[in-house]
């Protein structure tokens, strides 16, 4: 048995039946690690002794005949922006190189109640600003169907280790598309919940009003698990997450309606990415779901109010990277000004740099009304615009990215054309609704493409329930063999 | 002052409110500990650490909004501020902007005999920063964040203040505001009131406002009364000269007694204010609102027309008991019981009782006096049991011990001496003795009479009845 490439819920079935002990799978999983790292590059820190004693734990609960939490014993990864005490968090910035955190973000808490095996810190583009995972400090991760290709980002390296079958569960963050693009490009699973449906306590912040922490995983069940146990109010720490009223987990798409937005099929979106995603949709005809065509037509604008707003968010939440407290210091022998600017243009890559000027310029008074005001206008019309269009339909379908994994250091000079790459995905985030990005076949070049499936508010159950049913009906998803 | 001017002033009141926690972490909110120890990831700043706003703080500052007659946004949010400087960690103050928590209200103050409307603008809700240490022997700054997070109210007044004896009288009411409120300990040489002082001057008679400068931080009283007078005077140098006043920020250095420029109106920074994603809007509903303003205790100037009005007690007098919000609640709980003249028991209070207290640095409630032996010992004086300089025996026992007054003038032998035989023998002795006075009084001078009175009461150990005294002295006196 390679245990590698079971799934999350078989190993929890294997711990049960004592088949494999969670020394077992986490010291195979330590395995793989070692044997793809210097392939994939997905992580940034293993924590291995962490992860056996958190897998000792497990095991002794076995052999005192305990009753196991659903994610004991599972090894899972960790985007490099969510806070772990004592494990360093570098966010892949030089800013925060040796940042180790004092306290552990929410949904570390959650996983390490339920003994879950945290094997390390996964790369991602610098403070989550990116669709590549090439805007990391330390180094780049491939994409394990094609080394020569990017991950996609931000969460690459969450996506591309549990594509790589190096764990099968991690958590990635979401601000505009950063789990949804990575998992379509790696062939995987992956939500971004409603906003605020996961504590964002801990997870360093890039854009507050749009940033949630989401799973990835191989099957939509695994998905589901690790969802479950990460979601919920978090009242003492973090006052925009909600006990929302989620729908239940449905199990048959009959009847139901689905949309698709004419404005996520138009120019712009490669024919191979095009005809995938409408095959699936023909998928769920199939299965007695009923296709009808919506429209959001706020669509086009949404990319330019997504920069101002999430620019502006990041200017403020990233100022406090100012050399006094915590992380890089750059000159300290001169001025406060020269402290600050030296640790600012030392510590910050360029797209980070060039994010903050934006976001401060927008927010800078005799701007803010044209800019960032605007922005938030258009945000409430895309709220409406989805609102409106789920009295049509129960939840839409559209790609995740316009074109597959492109190359390594493809778009590394032209922003724009990085940009672009969130079109489909972004709008999701200004509404605050789920999306879920799952595989939906194979193109050139054997590399996956995704499928986007968005839902009202607190609809995660009818998306993964919806999700489940076509895994199933296609036989499951395709696992890449390394 | 140069008479030709008036000078207008406008107060930014910062204080801290007394709540058991910080405004968005559970740290504690305490005064003086040891350098970072009342501190932890969320007010450090830390990466994803998140603010969760303690109601308690809105619950203060709507009590305050109500205490200066404003009216209450019930919905309202925050704002981020951002700027950089090292005793703000995450580089952004969490404030309010253009929703204040409570606006348009005013306060009622009393300068001399002048009852003046100060229009109160807004006040909102903030968290204080930390503070900067240069230590001896330390060539750098030091950081001590033990107060970031602590939280504020900022209270702007209206340009309505004319000249540093209105704002003195301002902040005094403000602070007795706090202090009555029980929202602020208002302790301007701890720094737990701070003031931002606009001033500018306008020839009499004109309408239009003089450009106002801005002193930061000043930190007491008696500096904001001198900050007013310096910058006011400057001001008006300038104009005389045919200057212009430039609208500017500078610093009050009260040591030298000097404003210096800090920066221009084009160093102005911009804060880049923008709601704070991290909070959002947030409600208070209309019952909670009403039900804190019913919980609002009387404040100082109903007092003090109170007392003037009800006990008679002279203006002055009834503003500085007002003013102090324990000693008035102990003379209200005395005059409740009706025992006493309401005037008598404001005399100790703010007499023998006041001197005690400043002497030994304490309030009333530190002490074991007690409304029951207090309003006791106040009637045996007014009955004639005990004579007033007996009174202050007793207080000084009853301050520190909780004893029936009753039983100390019984054990100390403090009861008045109303026999007559043993009255008339001290005054025939002290007759005897004090030959000067009996020649004064013979050629006319009255005030002989109030001398050998005195002189018994001295000889009877404060125990004769001074009015059978005085009727035995003048018999006496014209028998000779």
């Amino acid at each position: 048995m390679d245990i590698c490439k079971l799934s999350a819920t078989e190993m929890a079935a294997c711990l049960r039946s004592h088949e494999l002990s969670a020394t077992e799978i986490a010291k195979a999983s330590l395995e793989r690690i070692q044997k793809v790292e210097g392939t994939v590059d997905a992580f940034l820190t293993v924590t291995e002794d962490e992860a056996l004693a958190a897998a000792a734990k497990v095991d002794a609960q076995i052999a005192a005949g305990e009753q196991l939490a659903p994610l004991a014993g599972i090894p899972v990864g960790i985007k490099d922006n969510i806070c772990t005490k004592g494990v360093r968090t570098t966010c892949a910035s030089r800013m925060l190189e040796n940042f180790v955190p004092p306290y552990d973000a929410t949904v570390i808490e959650k996983l390490k109640a339920q003994g879950a095996v945290l094997t390390g810190k996964t790369n991602m583009d610098e403070f989550a600003m990116g669709s590549s995972c090439e805007n990391s400090y330390f180094k780049p991760t491939r994409n394990p169907w094609d080394i020569t290709r990017v991950p996609g980002g931000s969460s690459g390296g969450s996506a591309a280790a549990v594509a790589a079958c190096e764990v099968p569960l991690s958590l990635g963050s979401d601000t505009g598309g950063s789990v949804r693009c990575p998992a379509s490009f790696c062939g995987v699973v992956g939500l971004k919940p409603t906003y605020g449906a996961v504590s964002r306590y801990g997870l360093v912040a890039f854009a507050s009003s749009l940033d949630q922490i989401g799973p990835f995983g191989r099957t939509v069940d695994d998905v589901s698990l690790l969802f479950d146990a990460i979601s919920g109010e978090d009242k003492t720490h973090d006052a925009t997450s909600k006990a929302g009223n989620f729908a239940a987990r449905i199990r048959e798409v009959k009847g139901l309606r689905i949309g698709l937005p004419k404005e996520y099929f138009g120019e712009g979106i490669s024919e191979e990415v095009r005809a995938a995603v409408l095959k699936a949709v023909e998928e769920y005809r199939a299965m007695g779901a009923e296709i009808i065509e919506v429209s959001l037509p706020s669509t086009p604008y949404a990319l330019s109010a997504y920069y101002i707003i999430a620019s502006a968010e990041a200017s403020s939440n990233l100022g406090r990277y100012d050399g006094v407290k915590y992380g890089f210091c750059g000159d300290r022998g001169g001025s406060l000004t020269d402290m600050y600017e030296t640790t600012r243009s030392e510590g910050f890559g360029d797209e980070v740099q060039r994010r903050i000027m934006l976001g401060t310029y927008v927010l800078s008074s005799g701007y803010y009304d044209a800019y960032y005001k605007r922005a938030k206008l258009l945000q409430q019309n895309i709220a409406k615009e989805f609102e409106e269009a789920f009295t049509k339909c129960d939840f839409m379908i559209t790609p995740v990215n316009p074109t597959t994994a492109f190359k390594l250091g493809e778009n590394v000079n032209d922003p724009v054309a990085m940009y672009m790459a969130d079109v489909c995905t972004i709008n999701v985030n200004i509404a605050g609704l789920p999306g879920l990005s799952i595989p939906c076949g194979l193109g050139k070049g054997n590399l996956p493409i995704g499928l986007q499936m968005i839902g009202p508010k607190w609809s995660e159950g009818v998306l993964l329930g919806a999700a489940k049913c076509y895994e199933t009906a296609v036989g499951g998803f395709a696992v890449k063999e390394m | 002052m140069n008479e030709k001017y008036e000078v207008i002033v406008g107060l930014e009141v910062h204080a801290e409110l007394c709540t058991k926690t910080k405004i968005f972490c559970s740290c504690k909110n305490s005064f003086g500990a040891e350098v970072n120890t009342q501190c932890c990831p969320v007010c450090m700043g830390m990466p994803g650490t998140l603010p969760v706003l303690n109601k308690q703080v809105v619950d203060y500052a709507i009590l305050m909004g109500h205490a200066l007659n404003c009216s209450i946004n019930r919905v309202t949010k925050q704002d981020r501020k951002n700027y950089f400087y090292p005793d703000l960690p995450k580089s952004y103050q969490i404030s309010q902007f253009d929703i204040p928590l409570c606006e348009h209200g005013y306060l009622d103050i009393l300068v001399g005999d002048e009852e003046k409307r100060i229009g109160i603008t807004r006040i909102h809700i903030e968290e204080d920063a930390g503070k900067l240490i240069h230590a001896d022997g330390f060539e750098g700054t030091l950081a001590d964040y033990n107060r970031c997070g602590v939280p504020l109210i900022e209270i702007v007044s209206e340009p309505d203040l004319r000249g540093a004896e209105d704002a003195k009288a301002y902040l005094e009411a403000i602070t007795s505001i706090l202090l009555y409120l029980g929202i602020s300990d208002a302790k301007m040489q701890e720094g737990s009131v701070r003031a931002d002082v606009n001033v500018s001057v306008r020839p009499v008679g004109q309408k239009q406002f003089g450009t106002r400068t801005e002193m930061k931080n000043v930190n007491s009283f008696g500096a904001v009364f001198r900050a007013i007078q310096y910058e006011a005077a400057r001001q008006i140098d300038v104009l005389e000269q045919g200057g212009v006043i430039e609208q500017e920020t500078r610093r009050w250095d009260d040591a030298n007694g000097v404003s210096v420029l800090m920066r221009s109106k084009e160093d102005a920074q911009d804060y880049r204010y923008f709601p704070d994603p991290d909070l959002l809007t947030f409600v208070v509903s209309e019952q909670h609102v009403q039900q804190l303003k019913d919980s609002v205790p009387e404040l100082p100037v109903a007092k003090t027309l109170r007392y003037v009005k009800n006990f008679g007690l002279v203006r002055v007098d009834a503003e500085l008991l007002a003013s102090n919000k324990a000693r008035a609640a102990f003379y209200d709980s005395c005059v409740s019981t009706g025992k006493n003249d309401p005037k008598l028991v404001a005399n100790w209070i703010m007499g023998d009782i006041a001197k005690y207290l400043n002497e030994n640095r304490i309030e009333i409630n530190d002490t074991a006096l007690t409304v029951e032996n207090l309003t006791d010992m106040i009637a045996l004086i007014e009955k004639g049991t005990i004579s007033n300089t007996a009174g202050k025996t007793v207080l000084e026992i009853i301050l520190k011990e909780d004893r029936k007054p009753g039983d100390i003038v019984v054990q100390q032998g403090l009861g008045q001496i109303s026999d007559d035989s043993v009255l008339q023998n001290i005054v025939d002795e002290m007759i005897a003795a004090n030959a000067k006075a009996v020649e004064d009084f013979k050629k006319g001078k009255t005030n002989a009479v109030g001398f050998l009175v005195g002189q018994c009461m001295r000889a009877s150990k404060g125990k004769g009845n001074p009015g059978i005294l005085r009727d035995m002295v003048v018999a006496a006196l014209e028998k000779l």
